[in-house]
C-alpha cells in the first residue's frame, strides 16, 4: 500500500492505494468523485479527462501515486458553487450532451484548450477533442458548445480584468 | 402560455448534474457489502471445455466463490421474437446459458465467474483458473455457414436459423419476364458495435430479510429484463425483483437485450447474500456486447421504359451470431423485409432472408435495425438502376415515389403508410445542398486536383415500435404498448412517471413540456421518473423511436384522465355543471363566467377532501394509462452528402451533409436536431470508418478502440438539417419519432457520394467502410487496368 495526498477540487485528500492504483480509480473509488468516467482500457476515449496541476490529462494513463503532492480539479470542481462554469453554461445551452458519459471529460478538455488558444476556429476545435470520444452528439453541438464557451470565458476573464 | 412550450428548444432539465459530474450511472452505484466479480471468457471461437480446475483460484485470499457453468445450473436467456420459416417450421432456438455448458461459441462466451473481496483480486485469482479447451473449426463466414460441415449448434443442421420469406413471387416474377430493363446490385452491409460510451454494468443485490431481489443495470428497458430475466433464466416472481436503469450513458440497441451478466450478479448474490457488482472493461465490450447489422444482399429491380419501378427481388443473408440475442430474428425480418417498399410505389416486392448461426458475438438491433440496412440496399440499387437508365439520381426517385395524396398507402409487404410528403423532402434537401450547381463545385475541385462527388438517399422507417397486434401477429412475445402515471402532488406539482427510458434523449425535458403544456404549469413544475420497476407501473422500455409516440401519448393519455377528474371536482366547488366546465392554461373555468379554480386548488381539494363530492369521487388525482397505437409511425427524409476525395492517399472528407427530415409534430427541435446529428454521425461511420473484424478462427480482430475506428470530432464536418414536417395520422400527438433516422439516411448518401467522386475513373461499387485502403485500390486499380487495356 502507498499513501496518496492530493488537493482535489481545493481540498487536501489522502488515501491508502495499491500502488498500481489508477489516478481514475483513486478519485471515484477512494474520494467517491464519480463525475470523471471510465469508457475505455486503452486511453482512447477521454471520458476521464481531469486537470492535474492545471493541465488536462487522462486519469486512466495515470498512476495514483505519480499524482501524490499535485493539485486536481475534477469535473465536480468546475462550478462554483452554484454558478456553471462558462463552458459547463456553454454546453447546456448548445446542447452539446445527450448521455453525459463523455460529457465530463470533453467540458475539462476543452476548458484546456481555451488556456491555450483564447479563441479556437473549428477546425482546431476538432483536432484538439480528437482524443474524447462522443457516440451521441456527432460532435456538431459539442463544437458550438466549445466556441461559446471560449467566448463567455474571453468575457469573463476581459470582466476580470 | 398556451402554444409556447411545444415546438420550443427548451433547454434540457438533465443537464445540470451531467454537467457537474452529478450523474449515478451504474458503476457509480456502490452497495454496502459489495463483492466483485470478474469474468472468464472464451479465448476460443468454437471449442469444447474439457475440464476447468478453479481450486487454487477459490483458495486465493480475498476470493469468495468461483462458480462456473455447472455451479450455475438456471433457465436460458430468451428471445423475444418467433420467426416462421416459409415451410411453416419455427425457427432454431437454441439454449443460451448465462455460463457456457461444455461448448463455448463465440470469443467472450462466459465460461467462469469469480467473486472477491475487490475487482483486483478477482481478476487476479482468475489467471489461476486452469481451464482445459479443445478447439473446434470455427464457423466465421456466413457464406460457408450453410455448407459448413462445423456446427455452431449440434441440433441446428446447415447453421441455419430460418428461411424467411415475405411477398408475391410470382407477380415480381411476371414482372421482371416483361420489364425493359433490370438493375443489379451485390452488397454487405458492414457488421458493427454500437460501442455506447458507458460501457455495460450490473450490481445484484439481495434483501436477506424478505428474499427481495435488485438488479442495477445499464438497461435501455428495464421492466422487460425483469420479465426476460425473473421469469425466463432465474424464475424470480416480479414482485420480488427490483430493476434499476439509472442514467445510462448511450445504447444505441446494444442495452436492450438481456444479457448474461445480469443473471450472473442477480444469481451470486442470492447465493452469496451479498452484493455483486460487474462492470465491462472495454475490450469485454467489444466481445459481448450484441453487434449490429451484417448482412449480404443480392436484390435486383425491373423498370418500364421510363424507369419507373415493376418489381423488387432482395435475397439477404443474416448473421445472427452463435446465439439469439432478444430482439435478432426480427430485425432481418420484420425490420428489414417489410421496408422494402421503401419511398417508393413498387408493385410487387418479394424477398427471402436466410439467418444463420456463426461463431461470433450475437448480433441484434443497433440503431435504426433492420431500416438502415434496408435503406442502404435500396438506395445504392435506386443509384445503379439511374445509371443503367441514364436518368439523374433525383429524377429517378422523384418518379418512382408514393405520391403525397396516396397516403393513407398499403405496401405490398405488410406495411401501411400513413402519411408523408416524399416530394417535397427531396424538393428541400436538393435546394439546401446546392445539388443542381454540383457540377461546379467538382470542376473547381479537380482544379485542386481533389475528387469530388456527391450522393442522394431518400428512406421511409417504420418506427414507435408497437401495436401489439401488429408485433404479435409477427412473432413478437410480448406487446409493445407502453404505460404512465402522472401524479398531482396537493400543492399541484406533478411527477410523471414513464415505462420508456432516456438513457440522452432528454425525455425528463420532452415529457415534462409535454405535461407543462397541457396543463398550464413551467417545465420545472414536471418531475419526469424513469429507469425503476419499483417506482413505474410498467414499460416496454426505449428503442425504435417509440418514447414519444407511444409513451408520450400514454403520458397525453393519463393526463386526460386528470383532467376529466379535475372538470368534475372543479365542477362540485364551484358549484356548476361538470358540462360547463373548460380548462385552459392550468385553470378550471365555468363556461361564459370568471369563475375559476386553478389546478392546484382542485389537486389540494383532491388530497384534503373536506368540501369534496366524496359519494361520487374517490379523493386523490393520480391517473395511468397504457397506449397501444394502431399503427406504427413512419418518418421519412432526404439526406445529401458531398465528398472529396485525395487521389494520392485515398481519404475521404465530408465536405457538406444534408439532411432534411419528417419527424410529424416536434415537442423540442434542440433535441430533435441532436439526435439527426448523432445518428448521421454513426451512419457516417458505417460508411466510412467502422467495421468489425473476424479471423478464420473466430479471433476478434477489431477488440479495441484503438482497432475499431470510432468517428472522431476531426472526420466528421458541422450537418446542415431541415425538416419538412408532416403530422403523423394515425398517432394522436401527430409525432413520428427521430432516434434513428440519421443512422438510417446517411450512409447510402455518403458511399453514392464516394462513388460519384470516383464515377470518372469507371468506378461503380464500393463497399462500407470506404477506407482510404479501398478508396486507393478503386482509384489505382482502375487505372491500372485502363493503362493494361
Ligand atoms: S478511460 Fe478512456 S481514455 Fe481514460
Ligand atoms: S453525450 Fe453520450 S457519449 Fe457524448
Amino acid at each position: 500500500m502507498a499513501s496518496v495526498t492530493i488537493t482535489v477540487n481545493g481540498q487536501k485528500r489522502t488515501a491508502d492505494v495499491e500502488p498500481r492504483t489508477l489516478l481514475v480509480q483513486l478519485l471515484r473509488e477512494n474520494h467517491g468523485l464519480t463525475g470523471t468516467h471510465v469508457g475505455c482500457d486503452t486511453s482512447q476515449c477521454g471520458a476521464c479527462v481531469i486537470h492535474v496541476n492545471g493541465k488536462s490529462v487522462k486519469a486512466c494513463t495515470m498512476l495514483a501515486v505519480q499524482a501524490d503532492g499535485a493539485s486536481v480539479t475534477t469535473i465536480e470542481g468546475l462550478a462554483d458553487g452554484a454558478t456553471l462554469h462558462p463552458m459547463q453554461e456553454a454546453f447546456r445551452d448548445n446542447h452539446g450532451l445527450q448521455c453525459g458519459f463523455c460529457t465530463p471529460g470533453m467540458v475539462m478538455s476543452a476548458v484546456d484548450l481555451v488556456q491555450h488558444n483564447a479563441d479556437p476556429s473549428e477546425q482546431e476545435i476538432r483536432d484538439w477533442l480528437e482524443g474524447n470520444i462522443c457516440r451521441c452528439t456527432g460532435y456538431h453541438n459539442i463544437v458550438k458548445s466549445v466556441k461559446a464557451g471560449a467566448a463567455a470565458m474571453r468575457k469573463t476573464k476581459t470582466k476580470k480584468k | 402560455m398556451d402554444g409556447s412550450l411545444i415546438g420550443s428548444p427548451v433547454r434540457r432539465k438533465e443537464d445540470q448534474r451531467f454537467l457537474t459530474g452529478r450523474g449515478n450511472y451504474t458503476d457509480d452505484i456502490n452497495r454496502p457489502g459489495q463483492a466483485y466479480a470478474y469474468i472468464i471468457r472464451s479465448p476460443h471461437g468454437h471449442a469444447k471445455i474439457k475440464k476447468i480446475d478453479a481450486s487454487a483460484a477459490a483458495k486465493t485470499k480475498g476470493v469468495i466463490a468461483v462458480f462456473t457453468g455447472d455451479d450455475m445450473k438456471v433457465g436460458s436467456l430468451p428471445c423475444g421474437w418467433q420467426v416462421k420459416s416459409t415451410d411453416g417450421s419455427p425457427m432454431k432456438e437454441p439454449p443460451h446459458p448465462p455460463i457456457a455448458q461444455g461448448k463455448v461459441r463465440h470469443v467472450g462466451d462466459q465460461v467462469c465467474v469469480v467473486i472477491a473481496e475487490t475487482y483486483a483480486i478477482a481478476r487476479d485469482a482468475a489467471e489461476k483458473v486452469k481451464i482445459d479447451y479443445q478447439p473446434l473449426p470455427a464457423v466465421v463466414d456466413m457464406r460457408r455457414a450453410l455448407e459448413s460441415k462445423s456446427l455452431v449448434h449440434d441440433d441446428v443442421p446447415k447453421n441455419l436459423c430460418y428461411d424467411w420469406t415475405i411477398g408475391d413471387a410470382k407477380a415480381v416474377n411476371d414482372a421482371f419476364a416483361k420489364a425493359h430493363k433490370v438493375a443489379k446490385i451485390e452488397l454487405i452491409n458492414n457488421r458493427l458495435i454500437a460501442n455506447a460510451m458507458e460501457p455495460r454494468a450490473a450490481i445484484g443485490d439481495y434483501d436477506r430479510s424478505n428474499g427481495d431481489y435488485t438488479l442495477y443495470t445499464t438497461s435501455q428497458n428495464p421492466h422487460v429484463i425483469r420479465l426476460l430475466m425473473g421469469a425466463f433464466v432465474l424464475q424470480i416472481p416480479e414482485s420480488k425483483l427490483r430493476v434499476v436503469a439509472p442514467d445510462v450513458g448511450g445504447g444505441f440497441g446494444s442495452k436492450i437485450y438481456h444479457y448474461a451478466e445480469e443473471a450472473i450478479v442477480t444469481w451470486a448474490a442470492g447465493k452469496l447474500a451479498r452484493p455483486v457488482k460487474w462492470t465491462a472493461e472495454r475490450s469485454e465490450s467489444f466481445m459481448s456486447d450484441a453487434h449490429g447489422r451484417d448482412h449480404i444482399t443480392h436484390a435486383k429491380v425491373a423498370m418500364d421504359k421510363d424507369g419507373r419501378f415493376l418489381a423488387l427481388m432482395v435475397d439477404t443473408m443474416a448473421n445472427m451470431g452463435a446465439y439469439l440475442s432478444t430482439f435478432a430474428p426480427c430485425i432481418p425480418t420484420y425490420l428489414h423485409g417489410t421496408l422494402l417498399a421503401g419511398n417508393y410505389a413498387t408493385p410487387a416486392i418479394y424477398t427471402n432472408v436466410k439467418a444463420v448461426f456463426t461463431n461470433t458475438v450475437p448480433v441484434d438491433a443497433y440503431r435504426g435495425a433492420g431500416r438502415p440496412e434496408c435503406t442502404y440496399l435500396l438506395e445504392r440499387l435506386v443509384d445503379v438502376a439511374a445509371r443503367e437508365m441514364k436518368l439523374d439520381r433525383a429524377e429517378i426517385r422523384r418518379r418512382n415515389f408514393i405520391h403525397a395524396d396516396d397516403f393513407p398507402y398499403q405496401t405490398p409487404v405488410a406495411l401501411k403508410y400513413d402519411s408523408g410528403d416524399y416530394h417535397t423532402l427531396m424538393d428541400k434537401a436538393i435546394r439546401l445542398s446546392g445539388w443542381d450547381d454540383f457540377e461546379k463545385r467538382r470542376a473547381e475541385a479537380k482544379k485542386r486536383g481533389k475528387l469530388r462527388g456527391i450522393g442522394i438517399s431518400t428512406y421511409i422507417e417504420a418506427c414507435g415500435i408497437a401495436p401489439s397486434a401488429v408485433v404479435g401477429s409477427l412473432g413478437a412475445r410480448a406487446g409493445l404498448y407502453e404505460c404512465a402515471n402522472v401524479r398531482v402532488h396537493p400543492t399541484g406539482s406533478v411527477t410523471v412517471f414513464t415505462g420508456t427510458h432516456s438513457h440522452g434523449q432528454g425525455h425528463e425535458t420532452t415529457f415534462a413540456q409535454l405535461v407543462a403544456e397541457r396543463l398550464g404549469l413551467t417545465v420545472e413544475q414536471v418531475d419526469v421518473v424513469h429507469g425503476d420497476t419499483a417506482k413505474i407501473p410498467f414499460g416496454m422500455g426505449t428503442y425504435g423511436s417509440r418514447s414519444l409516440a407511444v409513451g408520450g401519448v400514454a403520458i397525453a393519455k393519463a393526463l386526460d384522465k386528470i383532467i376529466a377528474k379535475g372538470k368534475k371536482i372543479a365542477a362540485h366547488l364551484l358549484e356548476a355543471s361538470e358540462s360547463d366546465i373548460e380548462f385552459r392554461n392550468g385553470a378550471f373555468t365555468v363556461a361564459g363566467t370568471d369563475k375559476k379554480k386553478m389546478l392546484g386548488e382542485v389537486s389540494l381539494a383532491a388530497y384534503v377532501p373536506h368540501n369534496y363530492p366524496i359519494d361520487k369521487l374517490e379523493p386523490g388525482l393520480e391517473e395511468t394509462a397504457f397506449f397501444d397505437p394502431l399503427n406504427f409511425s413512419y418518418p421519412a427524409g432526404c439526406h445529401v452528402c458531398e465528398v472529396e476525395i485525395d487521389p494520392d492517399t485515398g481519404v475521404t472528407k465530408i465536405v457538406n451533409f444534408t439532411a432534411v427530415d419528417d419527424f410529424g409534430r416536434v415537442l423540442n427541435p434542440m433535441i430533435v436536431d441532436g439526435q439527426v446529428h448523432g445518428g448521421i454521425a454513426q451512419g457516417i461511420g458505417q460508411a466510412l470508418l467502422e467495421t468489425c473484424v473476424y479471423d478464420d478462427n473466430g479471433q476478434l480482430v477489431t477488440g479495441s478502440l484503438m482497432d475499431y475506428c470510432m468517428p472522431r470530432a476531426d472526420d466528421l464536418p458541422s450537418f446542415k438539417t431541415g425538416t419538412h414536417n408532416v403530422p403523423a395520422r394515425d398517432n394522436p400527438l401527430g409525432v413520428k419519432g427521430c432516434g434513428e433516422v440519421g443512422a438510417i439516411g446517411s450512409p447510402p448518401a455518403v458511399i453514392g457520394a464516394v462513388i460519384d467522386a470516383l464515377s470518372p475513373l469507371g468506378v461503380t461499387h464500393m463497399e462500407m467502410p470506404a477506407t482510404p485502403l479501398r478508396v486507393w485500390q478503386a482509384i489505382n486499380g482502375t487505372k491500372h487496368r485502363k493503362a493494361a487495356e
